[in-house]
């Protein structure tokens, strides 16, 4: 896979980097891990298999060896030789195809994932991209011009293709993006101090996503919360989803390349179930914080679990058969 | 009894929690945390993914889909088997402490905030260098970026608020925030007072172990010149 044209920030993730946050090394791994999780389900790969991450505008990519790929996440109208290609199918590629994006539709990240396993070296134990250290994903950078990408192993199926640009493949995942804007939390370590009415102004009031919204974190701008002390905290650790309040009274959700450990109040914690919602908004975008259980919270994450297992074998199933009735 | 008491775990969010052991920095009780850490690292419970030391605190990655039970949350699966960690006295080896010499160039060069400091804390410059390579310090714990020390404690008579702004800084800047002194490991903002600058590459991404610090070990620095700092530098490429 070649690079023909540089993206805004496009790189190598899978689902992060854990073992090494004693050493202040950061996990990294895709922000919105249901959809990146998914790409590679509905290819029948390991959940885990390493993704490309795509911002808009994105990069064009120009396939020099045949494949089947996969896009999930948000819609930025991707196309292949300029004819439009659905997301959450498997399609086959053709040698020379060509895969843009044209127009940022719904979302702010999509995920690519390749049916060959792409030539990379684990940094780590991951091949997540840490932007900060130059490290993993594809030479610990974002994707540039002329970056060539290679496959470990080879994949012919040019009698599958028929000379065709591209196939879409038969089988799909149905009505995966969720948009909502009521996004759910538990409470945080330092939930109390914040005052009666900051707590309240937290749940009703709704939260903007300011331009300060990255791969580390998203800065809110709402109404400002007071908290009833003046203590200090010591740096303990801060995970993807920490809400802290920063001095000014303003609140920031620390994202997938969070920092390890960090020293504001940890008013609350969003779900793990709906960082993948989370990730997919953008600057402008507002968000409602909505409590809930740890013993709900808990069960979101056993479901999607649990549901993209479900589609992993079935599509690992459908591939095998698939590929075996047209090679 | 429980060797660890006293102490408390609350969640962080849905898949962590933090074993906390107070909102203060000692010696002592950081010395805790990692005894910890080691314990539960030796260990190595299929169901903890990660586990993070700092200050006072450590925090336990699990996995919520692995542990998952219908009568119970996996936070509270996964306190039980804490709790019997906990209270198991094991007679670890005493973790290895690495002990560090640290050269430090601590010209105006370097030391863009070494005026400030002297002169907000009636020292003179000579002062401030002599003061902070008298003492050894700790590697209390890791964090901000990938081979950043947070050590301490520096001498009251050196400690200095962070600046309230950051500003980009150099791999090897040495600095002060507070009581805490530590090296910028690669090029970044950051707010800390820099005093001077290492050679010593803190961070080699090359290497299979990166970091040059693990939580526990000490540090000593000592001063270099100018000339001194150019020499590492070119012996090093």
């Amino acid at each position: 896979m070649r690079i023909t044209r540089q993206g805004v920030l496009d790189t190598i993730q899978d689902l992060g980097r854990y073992g090494y946050q004693y050493l202040g090394v950061n996990c990294n791994g895709a922000m919105d891990k249901f959809s990146m999780q998914l790409a590679n389900t509905l290819l029948g790969k390991d959940l885990n298999s390493p993704v490309f991450e795509i911002h808009f505008p994105a990069s064009r990519i120009l396939f020099e060896k045949e494949t089947i790929i996969c896009i999930t996440g948000a819609d930025f109208l991707p196309t292949i030789n300029d004819q439009p290609v659905p997301l959450d199918r498997p399609i086959a590629v053709s040698k020379k195809g060509i895969l843009n994006f044209e127009k940022m539709q719904t979302g702010s990240r999509c995920y690519l994932s390749v049916f060959n396993e792409i030539k990379l070296n684990k940094w780590m134990n991951s091949y997540s991209t840490n932007l900060k250290s130059g490290t993993g994903g594809f030479q610990g950078r974002n994707l540039l011009k002329n970056d060539v990408i290679l496959f470990e192993n080879g994949l012919n199926i040019s009698k599958l293709l028929h000379e065709k640009d591209f196939l879409v493949f038969p089988w799909k995942a149905n009505d995966v993006v969720d948009t909502r804007n009521e996004i759910e939390f538990l409470i945080g370590s330092e939930w109390h101090w914040l005052t009666k009415e900051a707590q309240e102004t937290f749940q009703e009031h709704w939260f903007q996503i300011t331009n300060e919204a990255d791969r580390m974190g998203y800065q809110l701008a709402g109404q400002v919360l007071e908290v009833q002390n003046n203590e200090q905290l010591i740096s303990s650790a801060v995970s993807f989803g920490t809400v802290q309040l920063l001095p000014n009274g303003q609140l920031i959700i620390l994202m997938a390349d969070h920092q390890t450990a960090g020293g504001y109040p940890r008013v609350a914690q969003v779900v793990t179930a709906h960082l993948s919602i989370l990730a997919q908004k953008k600057p402008n975008d507002v968000i409602r914080f909505k409590m809930t259980t740890l013993e709900e919270a808990e069960k979101k994450i056993v479901n999607q679990k649990k549901y993209l297992l479900q589609l992993q074998n079935a599509c690992k199933f459908r591939m095998e058969e698939f590929l075996n009735a047209h090679l | 009894m429980n060797p660890y008491q006293p102490y408390s775990i609350f969640p962080l969010g849905d898949s962590a929690l933090t074993i906390d052991f107070g909102n203060f920095i000692s010696e002592d009780i950081n010395k805790k945390v990692l005894q910890l850490f080691h314990h539960l690292k030796t260990v190595a419970d299929k169901n903890i993914i990660d586990l993070v030391p700092a200050y006072s605190s450590l925090t336990v990655y699990y996995d919520v889909a692995f542990l998952h039970h219908p009568e119970k949350t996996a936070f509270e699966s996964i306190t039980e088997i804490l709790e019997r960690l906990l209270s198991q006295r094991l007679d670890l080896p005493q973790h290895q402490i690495n002990r560090f010499e640290i050269p430090v160039c601590y010209s105006k060069k370097f030391a863009i905030d070494i005026d400030h400091l002297s002169q907000q804390n009636h020292l003179s410059t000579d002062e401030v260098i002599q003061i902070h390579t008298s003492k050894t310090y700790k590697v209390y714990m890791l964090g901000f970026l990938p081979g950043f020390t947070y050590m301490g404690e520096v001498d009251p008579r050196i400690s200095i608020p962070r600046k309230p702004t950051p500003v980009k800084l150099p791999s090897g800047a040495v600095g002060i925030a507070g009581m805490q002194t530590g090296i910028y490991p690669l090029e970044s903002p950051g707010g800390w007072q820099i005093i001077g600058r290492t050679p010593t590459k803190v961070f080699r991404k090359e290497n299979k172990c990166p970091v040059l610090f693990y939580p526990g070990d000490e540090v000593k620095f000592y001063s270099i010149s100018e000339d001194e700092f150019e020499n590492y530098q070119a012996r090093r490429t």
